[in-house]
């Protein structure tokens, strides 16, 4: 008995050892288990090769009985950001807050504002998308800019061994395992997910791009 | 005569009144309808943010975490770079260069500067084994990757038990259109 009170303490800081490491899940202390927290950040070419897809990924670790209460904030503002000339200063945004169930995704439009403060710019152009409800076929919405816009839960896309990565920080372990085991296995994200075409957001050569959350 | 020009003012009156009424009754079809006022106002303070992953997890302290969250990317490499450099040796004392032929300085220079670059003329991925950083897709093993420019040294061959943590794919499939990521559990 007691040894298993052993095994289950072990198992409690191995755990926690996960919740500090994970991706970007639970970064920082304010932001930890938030409706603003980031998990990940995806950036690619979409199925249409003209366009480029942005994955932002919020509220990470949902089980899914979580999942079917889980929401986005309405006070929670996810701004994408996207420099084109390299300066890591951004040069377009494109901003998504929720409303009243439907996701309103905004731009992308032209700001440099380095401010850690945000308004919500709903003069720009809009791509308004309802919120998919868990286990319901996904909702899209592609406004006449030709923005292709997605809110809901979904897969955490993320995988990796975070336990053992933990145990090898924590100096319990020297080496991976063989084959390893996904710690988000099962879990899920509040996902958006927004396609933009490539000649909305520079249209050759690269963009550096990242991902904010801003709360009010 | 008195009498009847008092009752058509009358009617004027009533028919005028009746006709105020009527025109707030149709006065909402004079503003959009299609799509009801929603609210935005307000200041929104920054809280989170990324572009690579896992590098405020591993390569910041716990006590700047909330710090690197709320420094602007242009400003990120003088407030980090140092700090990250202490880190990279701390978790690998024999770290000389990597697969990508970056010193420590270097490596940790561009680490800082936590944004992601994505190519609009091609291939998108973090490593496919030819492109490097040139975006980031829903199946690159990102956290392999990073595991091998920190541990893996020049030719990647290093630290072999620290390269890979040997889970090379999502638990679900994920989709080639849009949406893209797998139905939630």
């Amino acid at each position: 008995m007691k040894k298993f009170k052993i095994l289950l303490g072990a198992s409690a800081i191995a755990v926690t050892g996960f919740f500090m490491v994970a991706a970007d899940h639970i970064d920082a202390p304010a932001v930890a288990g938030g409706t603003s927290d980031i998990t990940d950040f995806y950036a690619f070419q979409g199925q249409d090769s003209g366009n480029i897809a942005f994955v932002v990924n919020v509220q990470g670790l949902l089980s899914p009985t979580a999942s079917g209460t889980a929401a986005f904030d309405e006070n929670v503002l996810v701004e994408i950001n996207i420099d084109t000339d390299g300066d890591a200063i951004q040069d377009l945004v494109i901003q998504a807050i929720p409303r009243d169930g439907k996701m309103y995704v905004f731009g992308p439009f032209a700001s440099s504002s380095t401010s850690l403060n945000s308004t919500v710019n709903d003069t720009a152009s809009r791509t308004v998308v309802d919120i998919t409800p868990y286990g319901a076929t996904a909702i899209t919405a592609t406004s006449t800019t030709g923005i292709t816009a997605f809110a809901g839960p979904r897969d955490d896309p993320f995988f990796m061994d975070f336990a053992q990565y933990g145990e090898i920080i924590a100096g319990n372990a020297t080496s991976f395992n063989n084959p390893g085991a996904d710690t988000f296995a099962g879990s899920n994200v509040m996902s958006i997910i927004i396609e933009v075409p490539k000649a909305m957001i520079g249209g050759t050569g690269n963009i550096n791009t990242w991902v904010e959350t801003k709360s009010k | 005569m008195k009498n009847i020009k008092t009752i058509m003012f009358a009617l004027l009156i009533s028919g005028a009144a009746f006709n105020c009424s009527s025109d707030d009754d149709t006065a909402p079809t004079t503003t959009p309808t299609t799509e009801p006022t929603v609210e935005f106002s307000g200041t929104y303070s920054q809280d989170d943010q990324m572009a690579r992953p896992a590098i405020n997890t591993v390569f910041v302290d716990a006590s700047a975490k909330n710090t690197f969250n709320t420094t602007v990317p242009s400003a990120q490499g003088a407030a980090f770079q140092s700090a990250f450099e202490s880190r990279l040796l701390a978790l690998n004392a024999g770290y000389t260069t990597n697969a990508l032929g970056w010193n420590a300085s270097t490596f940790t220079g561009a680490l800082a500067t936590d944004v992601l670059t994505v190519s609009l003329e091609g291939t998108t991925t973090f490593f496919d084994g030819t492109n490097v950083l040139t975006g980031r897709a829903l199946a690159d093993d990102v956290i392999s990757v990073e595991l091998l420019l920190i541990f893996g040294g020049p030719d990647g061959s290093e630290n072999p038990q620290l390269t890979d943590d040997h889970v090379d794919a999502n638990d679900k499939p994920f989709s080639s259109s849009f949406p893209y990521l797998a139905s939630p559990w």
